[in-house]
């Protein structure tokens, strides 16, 4: 009996996905995990994005497929003031939003919904500001908006102008970020009449190619093609998230075509992947870096050359293969290849025991002893630090250098590690937020940041007067130029042992076409498209 | 058996306190500080650090603490998840039948395989049936969960492709839950397959789920029934040649019963346990994923509501079989 239903079943599942191509093309992503909610303003992760942020809503700017630059989006176009304090943008117009069972738009996008998309997540008097308990902005907060906008103000309907107190050039990609996606102002305007604010975290109303649907709590998320779509419409009609959480069983269901496409799947799993003829494989570095800063306030850390000689008795191509299983890329820079203005120019410390010892004896230090620290988890650009630093460790003591690997529990970790007077050199790494560069190289290796997120407790001047400027000038080739001479003086600093960028991979049935893999790790299907 | 009803009830009161301590003690208990964990390699500002304390309640004393969050439990309120901003309690009302239907699908197959495999291999004592049934039985208990729930995944729906991998139903069956039971849901909607659909992502959970609380029912029905028919009435009633089914059915059973229907009371608590897993291999969007995925995302409050919403049920599982042990032995009343 049970076998007869499950036959049937399987029939019905096998032919799902062809039977609904010929009517119509429904499109499965195996997700992760659920959203947090449906408002992008009050969360940070990815899977939230994933699912409300890129089907649903749009931004003024957005991140051109496949790269770290901002590029139009819902603002045709857009000035800067010579003092680069003044933000002035025009607006598509035109821009509708979606029609929904539970809204019906009267009014095309205006100013008044960039004001209120913005103007809630920095105003505590909004009423929009507090409208769910303990909800806050994470990100608005995280990027000092409150702080760095002093006004956003309506000059006509198609036409927002934002004043920043200070010159901020990453501004313009922190408007590209999920957080800033602008909502229908209107629909909340009803939601508050009708005493229903919190819906607008549950029921999303946007200008995104797909328009919500249902969601069914740990379970699936239903959109379809927004049929009003200001760009390029979507190939497919219906997109739905089919919500598993473990990686093999994402595996299984791609296997099985209960999906098209899948996030994160295991290290182990990949070769495979890679062999099944119905699959596809994406891979690219993810906006991320794993590294070893040393702590260049106490001796012997405090001189380049010894931290170099460190550097280059670092196996980096044994922690990839040991601990990535080949999923990763050794780094040289501290921001990802992805990411634009990477230099090209920076030579990396090779791995040279005999170079490493000299250089050690060189600089007068004999018979070190020292302390590296293993993060206790797991992290995207770091699988395992304790295994990173055995290896580290027997290498080391190749050249003299007798290491003693510590560790503490996560949050005891995280808290020592900013600790100015700390023992050795601290395993940690970082997952980047709006693709700038800004976003790696001031946040945790400006001086501003030393007992903070810069964890080598480094404050070179030449470096830290490169990427003050950058961050002031609005020219981004200028800025380009400046970044790139960054990276060559911390390269010949060596703050850090810079160690990998883990690689991000996408398996996808044969016949999906028109994904693009994002270096900032999002997933969106807006060009996607199904062979028939 | 009012007294007995009471006596037990009465029982209850300080173990309940006794998890709600366990429970609200549970996150702060634990080292490290859990606002700075919130953030992880993102280093946030002591303003930003007090807000969150002061957000979760955690910048006052313990013992005030502790007495809010049981005054909100006693009135239904446990607390609001830091996440998805939602109530606790209404998510839990929403992801628990889910978990109730796998579990009550998975206690139907251990009961209906392991009694009467408990019974065989007793009847058959020392036989090759009942050694590769009791083998098969410890080889079951000892199986971990993950493990065997992705072995099956693997060979009934990778390699035969007879169920489907993960999840509750298809997704070409869209309709709103009635019930919240996809089985009553789907037959409900009135759409074509649905109920067969929902029956075939239902198999191979519940087969995982069963696997431990079936080797035990059937090791412990083994064993309650070799005591008892060794016992001088069972001797009694073959010497007044009754039937052997009617000795093992009418007298023996019922007698063997009484422990079995402990171990049975007891697997209901494992099996919520189990289905942490079971749900999280099979993507069964119940109250042990939502646990899971929670612990994952540091969501505390769901993990202190979720863990005493779950000690809660357990006990009153308990309550109701140690009701029916008094129904089924009246020495216990006493």
């Amino acid at each position: 009996m049970n076998f007869k239903f499950g036959f049937a079943a399987a029939l019905i599942a096998a032919s799902f996905l062809s039977t609904t191509a010929a009517s119509a093309k429904t499109f499965v992503y195996c997700s992760e995990g659920s959203p947090e909610g449906f408002d992008p303003g009050l969360y940070t992760a990815g899977t939230t994005f994933d699912a409300s942020a890129h089907p649903v809503y749009n931004r003024l700017l957005e991140f051109k497929p496949g790269t770290t630059q901002p590029e139009a989006a819902l603002a045709e176009s857009w000035d800067i003031s010579k003092d680069g304090t003044v933000y002035t943008f025009k607006l598509r117009p035109n821009v509708k939003f979606q029609t929904t069972d539970f809204f019906t738009p009267t009014r095309t996008l205006t100013a008044d919904d960039v004001i209120f998309s913005i103007g809630r997540q920095i105003d505590e008097k909004s009423a929009w500001n507090k409208y769910i308990s303990g909800g806050t902005w994470e990100y608005a907060d995280g990027m000092g908006f409150p702080k760095l906008i002093k006004s956003i103000e309506k000059v006509d309907d198609l036409t927002v102008k934002i004043t920043l107190n200070r010159p901020e050039a990453p501004f313009l990609a922190n408007l590209a970020m999920p957080f800033a996606s602008i909502l229908s102002k209107e629909y909340a305007d009803s939601l508050e009449k009708a005493g229903k604010k919190e819906q607008l975290n549950q029921n999303p109303v946007g200008t995104g190619p797909f328009s919500f649907v249902a969601y069914q709590q740990d379970a699936v998320i239903r959109f379809k093609k927004n049929a009003d779509y200001w760009g390029t419409a979507p190939k497919i009609d219906d997109l739905v998230f089919a919500i598993t959480t473990d990686a093999a069983v994402r595996y299984q269901k791609l296997k099985a075509g209960e999906c098209h496409l899948m996030p994160y799947p295991n290290a182990a799993d990949v070769k495979s992947m890679k062999a099944d003829p119905n699959l596809k494989v994406l891979e690219q570095e993810g906006l991320n870096i794993a590294y070893l800063a040393y702590n260049t306030t106490q001796a012997p850390f405090d001189k380049p050359e010894v931290r170099i000689a460190l550097n280059k008795a670092i196996n980096k191509k044994a922690i990839v293969d040991s601990v990535f299983q080949g999923m990763a890329a050794p780094a040289t820079n501290p921001i990802p290849p992805t990411m634009w203005s990477y230099s090209k120019e920076t030579k990396d410390d090779t791995y040279d025991l005999d170079a490493a010892k000299k250089m050690l004896a060189d600089a007068g230090v004999k018979d070190l002893s020292m302390k590296i620290w293993a993060m206790p988890v797991s992290r995207p650009y770091m699988l395992n630090a304790r295994r990173a630093a055995e290896i580290m460790q027997d290498d080391f003591a190749k050249i003299g250098v007798k290491v003693e690997i510590v560790s503490y529990e996560w949050a005891e970790y995280l808290q020592r590690s900013k600790d100015k007077n700390r023992d050795g050199a601290a395993i940690l790494g970082w997952t980047g937020d709006n693709g700038d560069p800004d976003n790696f190289l001031d946040t945790l290796l400006g001086c501003d940041a030393v007992g903070g997120n810069n964890r080598a407790q480094w404050c070179n001047k030449e470096f830290d007067e490169l990427v003050k400027k950058a961050k002031v000038t609005s020219d981004q080739a200028e800025r380009t130029k400046l970044y790139e001479q960054a990276q060559l003086v911390f390269k010949k600093q060596a703050p850090w042992a810079t160690i990998d960028h883990s690689l991000a991979v996408v398996p996808m049935a044969k016949g999906v076409t028109g994904f693009t893999q994002s270096p900032l790790g999002d997933f969106t299907f807006e060009a996607v498209d199904i062979a028939e | 058996m009012f007294g007995f009803l009471l006596r037990r009830i009465a029982v209850l009161i300080p173990t309940f306190i006794g998890v709600s301590i366990i429970a609200f003690a549970f996150i702060r208990l634990l080292p490290g500080d859990p606002v700075a964990l919130l953030s992880g390699e993102r280093v946030m500002s002591p303003e930003r650090h007090a807000q969150i304390s002061a957000q979760l309640g955690l910048d006052r004393p313990m013992v005030i603490q502790y007495l809010d969050y049981l005054r909100g439990v006693v009135t239904g309120d446990f607390g609001t998840s830091i996440v998805s901003k939602s109530p606790i309690l209404k998510q839990f009302l929403a992801l628990f039948p889910a978990t109730v239907e796998l579990s009550f699908c998975a206690i139907l197959i251990a009961v209906a395989l392991g009694i009467p495999a408990g019974i065989i291999a007793a009847i058959k004592r020392g036989s090759a049936l009942d050694q590769s049934m009791m083998g098969v039985a410890l080889v079951g208990y000892s199986m971990p969960i993950f493990w065997w729930g992705l072995l099956l995944i693997i060979l009934f729906s990778g390699i035969l492709q007879w169920t489907p991998v993960s999840g509750r139903i298809s997704l070409m069956y869209f309709f709103k839950p009635v019930t919240g039971f996809m089985l009553i849901d789907s037959l409900l909607s009135g759409q074509k397959g649905a109920f067969s659909s929902a029956v075939s992502h239902l198999i191979l959970p519940s087969v995982v789920l069963a696997t431990i609380p079936l080797a035990v029912i059937a090791r412990q029905t083994r064993s309650a029934m070799l005591e008892v028919l060794s016992e001088d009435y069972i001797r009694t009633a073959r010497a007044k040649g009754l039937s052997p089914f009617r000795v093992v059915s009418l007298h023996a059973l019922r007698n063997a019963m009484i422990p079995v229907i402990t171990t049975i009371g007891l697997q209901i608590g494992v099996m919520l346990a189990g289905a942490i897993l079971t749900e999280t291999i099979f993507s069964w969007p119940g109250i042990g994923k939502w646990m899971v995925d929670s612990v994952f995302r540091r969501d505390y409050p769901v993990i202190q509501g979720g863990l005493l919403l779950i000690a809660g049920i357990i006990m009153v599982v308990n309550l109701i079989v140690d009701l029916l042990y008094g129904l089924v032995n009246p020495r216990i009343r006493h």
